[in-house]
């Protein structure tokens, strides 16, 4: 009997995805070495590992106060964290509503609501910015966490209804079907029944919401003129002036901003596996 | 318990006429088991009842309430579904107490029923279990259970055996007929497969493209089918049916096509002469009819009524099934018009012998059709008559 052929793994792949894997980590690598190298300047070697181990430039980020001797990091740390989780809770309750109407009710406008909801991803996000600014300087929700806030929800749901209502459609109807028998509301078929069964699809959907409120910088940028009142993402950008840029600050104040989505992407792991996985076999 | 009565209940969905004109009482206590092909409309029927499809026309009514516009919830049933629709994210005892709980039962009484629905259905040792962690079988149960907790007036089953394997089937059909026996509750029951019917049915509901095609006991339904569809949809394998034509002789009548030649004495003849006669007559006197016999009801004989040419032998140990065709077979005769609901068996002979038999292909054999066991049936399919009695 021959013995079977030893497998042996392909070289080219690996010559493809070295490079590429670099070209991903450097400018990663190359932000962590800048945090890490201190408030004294930086090198412009273009070495991407830390040289130096200084906590400096994180000290001074969270330690910044304004001209009243507000602590300023905590104000804008505190916004982002307002803003990002009601954004989210926002967004999320709307989505899924929405969603679910859309995954199960047959109602006139339907289609044309969902590729309504379409329509509005192929538009690069600044078009509505102007239009936006107008609406929130007539209903005073400038410098508002409240207004940014709705701003970021709206923008987010038409994505996650998109995504929540995929989810809905791979659930039984029979579920739905069976509860409604058992004695349960529409309302409570939702909450009891459909909810529970999306936490996957919905902590993804969530953390997609949260990430893009925390990270997003122009109509932050836009909306918001009070210090006090800006995001992290218009704090780091203000790190970078016309004259003098803060390239430590910059960077360790970016590495501050990233640990809460890795916290919370950590947190929710579990759930999003099964979320990313869910549905591709009927089961 | 109640009674359930569909009074000329109809479905529609567009130009598509999935239930018509249906009319249907199940007594109190009784179980009906609605059978049919695929598309048949049996399970649209079941939904109608559960409230989970509108009805297009006519009337459901569950005890003395007409519940046409009733919510699911207040019709006051237990539905058991094929795919056992259990909550994946409840334990068994939560998914049988959910019904329970949002009807605001005490929770003492929920833990009471829980339990002795578990007891009676063995799922004691599964209650703190999800259903991932459970068999069909065990998935099943916990769906009848779910049922069986909430005392409802009603049980309907919508093919709840259909996803479990053939051992499992027979077990579990044994646990509904148990449950039945029990709880003596009103169930209506659906499935395509003629077993579960037959042993399961205090009555049982032919259906075919909508149509309620007969409605009566299963030996009923087996030994006196009123139409073409029912004789070869129940019973496996299916009722033989040949075309041939019955004309009067001397003593009696002949019935002769096909390769049959079947005589009728007086007496037998004279339970089918009326129906027959009524017929009208083609050029020579004969009138044409579909004759129906049962596999089981075709002897062989030294003289036979015709001579089987058997092509295939299945030895299934407790019986024989042999298929073959006789002599003189005219394959596929036009033989009127039939009505578009009802169909014609045009397959080969089938017989059902003793394991002892000694046949095997290619041989030629003579069989005798008993003539206490034959069915006659006109050009569209309907029962003229049965040799035995009456039509």
């Amino acid at each position: 009997m021959t013995p079977p052929p030893t497998a042996r793994p392909a070289l080219w792949p690996h010559l493809l995805l070295v490079p590429v894997t670099v070209a991903t980590l450097y400018p990663v690598l190359y932000v962590i070495k800048l945090a890490f190298s201190g408030t004294g300047g930086v090198s412009a070697s273009p070495w991407p590992f830390p040289t130096a181990a200084s906590l400096d430039a994180f000290a001074a980020v969270v330690q910044r106060t304004d001209a009243d001797g507000r602590w300023i990091f905590g104000a804008q740390f505190g916004n982002s964290l307002v803003v990002a989780t009601a954004a989210t809770a926002i967004g999320i309750t709307l989505s899924c509503s929405a969603a679910y109407a859309f995954a199960r009710f047959d109602f006139p406008g339907r289609r044309f609501g969902m590729i309504a909801f379409l329509a509005t991803q192929m538009f690069p996000g600044i078009l509505t910015m102007i239009p936006l600014y107008v609406l929130m300087q007539r209903l005073g929700l400038l410098d508002s966490m409240l207004g940014l806030a709705l701003v970021y929800s709206t923008t987010s749901v038409p994505f996650c209804t998109w995504t929540l209502k995929g989810w809905f459609d791979t659930l039984p109807k029979e579920l739905e079907e069976s509860a409604r028998i058992d004695g349960a509301t529409r309302l409570q078929v939702f909450t009891r029944i459909i909810l529970p069964l999306s936490a996957p699809a919905v902590a993804v959907t969530a953390l997609f919401s949260f990430m893009t409120a925390w990270n997003e910088f122009v109509l932050a940028y836009t909306f918001l003129s009070d210090e006090a009142a800006w995001t992290l993402p218009v704090q780091i950008r203000a790190f970078v002036g016309d004259k003098d840029v803060q390239w430590a600050l910059f960077a360790s104040s970016s590495l501050i901003a990233s640990l809460p989505v890795i916290a919370l992407f950590y947190a929710l792991e579990k759930h999003l596996v099964g979320g990313l996985t869910a549905g591709g076999v009927k089961g | 318990m109640a009674t359930v009565e569909l009074e000329d209940l109809e479905k529609r969905y567009g130009d598509v006429h999935v239930v018509r004109r249906l009319n249907l009482r199940v007594a109190h206590g009784e179980f009906v088991v609605l059978v049919g092909a695929s598309g048949c409309g049996k399970s649209t029927t079941l939904r109608m009842v559960a409230g989970l499809d509108s009805v297009t026309a006519g009337t459901i009514r569950i005890g003395d309430r007409v519940v046409n516009e009733v919510s699911p919830r207040d019709r006051d049933i237990a539905m058991v579904f094929q795919s056992y629709a259990l909550y994946p994210h409840m334990t068994v005892r939560e998914n049988m107490a959910f019904g329970l709980q949002l009807r605001q039962t005490p929770a003492a009484e929920i833990d009471k029923r829980v339990r002795a629905a578990a007891t009676m259905l063995g799922l004691t040792d599964l209650l703190g279990r999800k259903p991932a962690a459970l068999s069909g079988g065990q998935r099943q149960r916990v769906a009848m259970g779910r049922a069986v907790v909430r005392e409802p007036q009603v049980f309907l089953f919508d093919e709840p055996l259909s996803n479990l394997d053939a051992k499992l089937r027979v077990q579990m059909r044994l646990e509904i007929a148990r449950l039945h026996r029990r709880l003596g509750a009103t169930m209506v029951y659906v499935t395509h497969d003629q077993v579960e019917a037959m042993t399961l049915a205090d009555r049982i509901a032919v259906m075919h493209e909508g149509l309620l095609q007969q409605c009566a006991p299963p030996a009923e339904v087996y030994g006196r089918p009123a139409n073409t569809y029912v004789a070869t949809f129940i019973g496996s394998p299916a009722m033989n049916l040949w075309p041939v034509t019955a004309t009067r002789d001397a003593d009696g009548l002949c019935l002769r096509g096909n390769g049959l030649d079947v005589h009728l004495d007086a007496a037998a003849a004279e339970r089918v002469r009326a129906a027959i006669e009524a017929l009208p007559q083609d050029g020579a006197g004969g009138r044409e009819v579909t004759l129906g016999v049962r596999p089981e009801d075709v002897d062989v004989a030294a003289i036979g009524d015709a001579v089987l040419a058997v092509d295939v032998v299945e030895p299934l140990g407790a019986e024989t099934i042999v298929y073959g065709q006789f002599d003189g077979h005219e394959p596929a005769r036009a033989h009127g018009r039939d009505p578009p609901t009802l169909q014609r068996h045009e397959g080969p002979a089938i017989v059902r012998v003793a394991p002892s038999t000694q046949m095997r292909a290619g041989d030629k054999v003579p069989v005798r059709l008993r003539r206490d066991r034959l069915h006659v049936f006109d050009v569209h399919g309907l029962r003229l008559a049965h040799a035995d009695g009456p039509p």
